[in-house]
């Protein structure tokens, strides 16, 4: 082979090694970018009242803008609302998941076992507007109204599939040993479970709530149409209720409430951020 | 405990997966009914009409499929550059280094930001800046939609790839190798050849993601109720249009908003199984 075509061959694998290296470095501008927008014009609307105040009338909003002064009230109604339904779909869901995470790792080859797997990958994957419908359709209509059960019903709905796969995944790493161990003491399948192999699991299936947790904080199309959103600060669970992400959407909608975004989506993207990293920092952890 | 009431207890949490995805099919063909019988099944499909003037309603989802696969289909090819060297970058070229771990930190954290604060950026740095660069008058549209939805279905494709990427046997490679072969070339001739079907499952399963994305299109596409003629004109897609009008939609509009639900529903169901099966089939190879 001639020298000059040896030349071309390393020359054509240098820039694509350039190539590659340029356009995943690419992939850091929209995360800095939209963190930076976010934290820049999200810091100055930040102060003690933003947490503790209910978002204010586009009325008062309004008088306020034309006064020059800043707009008051905060999300405290939403963050309220937030905490509440998370709450509740996390009392359904963590359990249901977490047995069904159970049976599918103590079943792997039944037949009933490979279909509920398949119907956790179909619901995984569902957009989350659809399950917004549905929930519209099982919860809000027989009800006559929007409320927060609803919403805890949506977010709870698409908290499972992320519950039951991560107590899966978590059972079926640990050594066999393990369980082989307490069945030779004498437990029964049960006991093993409850005393040895979920004990031993729970940093897998802790990391998978956080996740989950942090996958449906953010969600805003099915809390739409079930929670739909309030005005002031509520603890009922039959009324309707707000959430971060809804007021982040009336804000979007309402020229005069706009200067609320920011604030309102720094505290958003931080909580989500934070579980995010939180969740991976202790999987690797509790992986060692 | 004993035994048995742990095994009907187990079973009994396991039931509640079939009921909640029966329930899902159940409630959307129930309530998309009454629209599928006043329009027919085809002729809902195929209509482009959208109008809710008493008496004379018409409501068809021909635009609003449209929307949504063209949004898909954009976000994906916007999506390849950058994913795919993502991929290469964390699979092949610095596996198991610290500048691949903080670059999958970076491409998660990107999978965690909510979508609505997508949107959000899109609409006040995005938009302004499609304005100005005269791409089109209003800024929103089929453009930057695909653009925004791009940069977030890029984290799913690219650490799906990689983990495709990662699997190649080393073998392989050094065989490529040791005949002469350069980097470039054993990545094109080995490692895409070996890992192509992985590579293409993880699309998929990005094309998944993208078909069903709601709150970045809706704030993002426009919100017009026509098929899109171009990419920078706006439209809408299936999940924008039942964002948008869900709230204030009742009896034959909801209905028809229910059934393009439905129809949203069948595809992403059926695009995401098409996927999965395709990942289990190149994960034994």
């Amino acid at each position: 082979m001639d020298n000059a075509n040896i030349k071309n061959r390393l020359t054509k694998d240098r820039i694509v090694l350039y190539a590659v290296s340029l356009f995943a470095g690419l992939m850091a501008v929209p995360l800095l970018a939209i963190l930076g927008e976010v934290l820049l014009r999200g810091y100055e609307q930040l102060s003690w009242s933003f947490f503790t105040e209910p978002t204010p009338t586009a009325y008062r909003a309004m008088k306020a803008i034309k006064a020059g002064e800043p707009i008051p009230g905060g999300i405290a109604n939403g963050i309220v609302g937030t905490m509440l339904m998370l709450a509740m779909a996390a009392l359904f869901a963590v359990p249901i998941g977490i047995l069904c995470g159970v049976f599918l790792a103590e079943n792997p080859k039944n037949r009933f076992s490979q279909f509920v797997s398949f119907l956790t990958d179909l619901l995984q994957g569902t957009p989350s507007v659809i399950i917004g419908i549905v929930v519209y359709i099982w919860v809000v209509v027989p009800m006559k109204g929007y409320s927060a059960i609803a919403g805890s019903v949506a977010l709870s709905i698409m908290m499972l599939p992320l519950i039951i796969r991560s107590t899966e995944e978590t059972l079926r790493i640990l050594p066999a040993s393990l369980k082989e161990a307490g069945l030779a003491l004498g437990g029964n399948r049960a006991r093993v479970m409850l005393r040895v192999q979920l004990p031993a699991a729970f940093g897998g299936i802790f990391t998978g709530v956080l996740l989950a947790v942090s996958r449906v904080i953010g969600e805003t199309a099915p809390l739409m149409f079930t929670a739909l959103g309030c005005s002031f600060i509520r603890f009922a669970v039959d009324k309707p209720i707000s959430a971060v992400p809804l007021l982040i959407w009336e804000f979007f909608n309402d020229p005069n409430l706009q200067e609320l975004i920011w604030g309102a989506s720094l505290f958003l993207l931080l909580f989500v951020l934070t579980l995010n990293l939180t969740a991976k920092y202790l999987a690797k952890k509790w992986n060692q | 405990m004993n035994d048995r009431i742990y095994r009907i207890l187990l079973f009994a949490a396991a039931l509640v997966m079939p009921l909640v995805c029966g329930g899902v099919v159940y409630a959307l063909v129930t309530d998309a009914r009454e629209a599928f019988e006043h329009f027919g099944f085809f002729n809902f499909l195929t209509s482009s009409e959208w109008s809710y003037t008493e008496g004379a309603e018409q409501y068809g989802a021909l635009p609003f499929i449209t929307g949504t696969l063209m949004t898909t289909l954009l976000a994906l090819i916007f999506c390849i550059p950058f994913s795919l060297p993502v991929a290469l970058f964390v699979g092949e070229y610095f596996k198991g280094t610290r500048v691949a771990a903080i670059l999958s930190t970076i491409t998660d954290l990107l999978a965690g930001i909510p979508s609505i604060i997508y949107g959000l950026w899109g609409f006040y740095t995005l938009r302004p800046l499609i304005i100005m660069l005269d791409i089109s008058p209003q800024g929103s549209g089929v453009l930057i939609a695909s653009l925004v939805l791009a940069i977030m279905i890029v984290p799913y494709a690219a650490s799906l790839s990689a983990e495709f990427i990662k699997m190649v046997p080393n073998d392989l490679k050094e065989a490529a190798y040791s005949l002469g072969a350069t980097r470039a070339e054993v990545i094109r001739r080995v490692v895409f050849p070996v890992a192509g079907s992985g590579i293409f499952s993880a699309y998929i399963l990005a094309i998944g993601r993208a078909l069903g994305e709601t709150m970045t299109v809706t704030m993002l596409i426009g919100n017009t109720n026509n098929i899109p003629n171009s990419i920078t004109s706006t439209g809408n897609s299936m999940a924008s249009i039942i964002a948008n009008q869900f709230g204030e939609a009742d009896d034959l509009r909801l209905s028809s908003l229910i059934a393009i639900g439905l129809i949203l529903y069948l595809i992403t169901a059926v695009i995401n199984m098409i996927g999965k099966i395709m990942i289990k089939r190149a994960r034994i190879v």
